[in-house]
């Protein structure tokens, strides 16, 4: 998780239509040329680089920041159609995806976002992060959804984690300073397998979860863990980058059918149409 | 932090049965403007527990939260619009929540409610 970066941004929906595909180069070094970035203009769809805040001990936006969003773009069109009412984001560090996510949604304007995190100083960059974009959304430190999960049960309509996900030793997982908001332990699991138990309790009937994967958490693993639960999944996004190959999963109730907008799902990867798990394992035994 | 929170969290520490409706201390309360949304409202009203709401409203000093609603009122635009401010406009910036059956203190700081429980509360 290195946050030297190179993103294309010409695989998100959006920009596909836009003259200028930005090319972000190594976004640490050269913040300052985001000048043009300063102001979050209305037609702006993901958060604004420039308008991110910071903390040395917060996790800030890299490559797997910018799948989740990127995926979160290739799937607008659905999401636009789902007309979500609830929206929350697990582990939102700087507030990059979950404001990105309220600008996504920002169309329809019938959504409440609310983000938790384990840390107080994320929190508050998240904070930051949303009113610098003039959004309002609740922030709640806690363990995953600790506190929430009883009176959230069945409210949730999309559901976002970016977790900790790289393989460490079991200590590091929840260790304090920056080392938590990566270290994910023994296959990265730790968190991942923790969060996936409350999926099924948050979710509404018509609720979306997506999640960041690498592909040394076992993707297909945690495919067939959400397939046991009565959820179908598929891969929205995969990047692969000099570090790390990234997956962004996207998991829903199997019981439910809708047709998905295949066009909006051109950019990044985006998998296509899987009607059965069989064909998606498939796909899945390229990852091993 | 916002009433729509406060309707959402409750205290799970080991052995509390319910943990809700928080109590709620208020140290600093600031009121922003947001555009009201019915459908919003109408949406969110079946899922919320109306009287840990409309106590919370008036520990906040709003007095104008009906104790019991009927479905027509949700077609009437000054009940949604007293609703909206309550569940949606006041935020509670300092103070804190606490919890029905233990009395555990969780405090809210800039606006952020820490929920984390110590190890031996898990
Ligand atoms: C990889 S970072 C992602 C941050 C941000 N969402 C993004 O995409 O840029 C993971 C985040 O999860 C938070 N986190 C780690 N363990 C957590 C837990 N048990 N409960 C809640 N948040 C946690 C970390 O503090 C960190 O902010």
């Amino acid at each position: 998780m290195d946050c030297v970066v190179e993103l294309e941004k010409h695989t998100t929906v959006d920009s596909l239509h836009s003259p200028s595909s930005l090319r972000i180069n190594r976004v640490k070094e050269h913040r300052k040329s985001f000048s043009s970035w300063q102001v979050a203009s209305p037609r702006r769809r993901s958060a604004s680089i420039r308008l991110v805040a910071r903390h040395p001990d917060v996790y800030e936006p890299c490559d797997d920041s910018f799948a989740l969003v990127d995926a979160l773009l290739a799937d607008k069109v659905n999401l636009l159609e789902q007309r979500p009412s609830l929206c929350l984001e697990v582990g939102c560090g700087s507030g990059y995806v979950i404001t990105s996510l309220a600008l996504i949604l920002g169309d329809v304007g019938n959504a409440q976002f609310l983000a938790t995190d384990i840390s107080q100083t994320a929190a508050q960059v998240t904070r930051e992060t949303l009113s610098a974009h003039g959004l309002q959304a609740d922030v709640v430190v806690t363990d995953l959804v600790h506190g929430l999960e009883k009176r959230l049960a069945g409210s949730v309509d999309v559901l976002v984690f970016n977790p900790p996900y790289v393989p460490t030793p079991e200590h590091e997982v929840g260790a304090a300073g920056i080392t938590a908001t990566w270290a994910g332990g023994e296959r990265g699991r730790v968190v991942i397998d923790r969060m996936l138990t409350m999926v099924d309790n948050l979710l509404s009937t018509r609720g979306w979860f997506y999640m960041v994967t690498l592909t040394a958490n076992n993707p297909s693993e945690i495919c067939q863990i959400m397939k046991k639960k009565g959820f179908a999944s598929r891969i929205v996004i995969q990047r692969y980058t000099e570090e790390e190959n990234l997956h962004v999963l996207k998991f829903w109730r199997e019981d439910l059918t809708f047709d998905y907008d295949y066009n909006s799902e051109t950019g990044g990867g985006g998998a296509t149409p899987q009607s059965s798990f069989s064909s998606k394992m498939s796909r899945f035994a390229f990852w091993k | 932090m916002r009433l729509l929170t406060h309707n959402m969290l409750a205290c799970n520490i080991k052995g509390v049965t319910k943990g809700f409706p928080l109590a709620i201390e208020v140290t600093k309360l600031e009121t922003k403007e947001s555009e009201m949304n019915p459908d919003f409202l109408r949406h969110i009203y079946p899922k919320l527990d109306w009287k840990a709401l409309h106590d919370a409203a008036h520990t906040l000093g709003l007095n104008d939260i009906p104790e019991q609603v009927e479905p027509a009122m949700l077609e009437d635009e000054d009940f949604l619009q007293k609703f909206h401010h309550a569940l949606l406009e006041v935020h509670l910036e300092e103070g804190a929540l606490i919890c029905p059956e233990t009395n555990r203190r969780f405090p809210v700081t800039k606006g952020v409610p820490n929920m984390l429980l110590n190890e031996d509360e898990v």
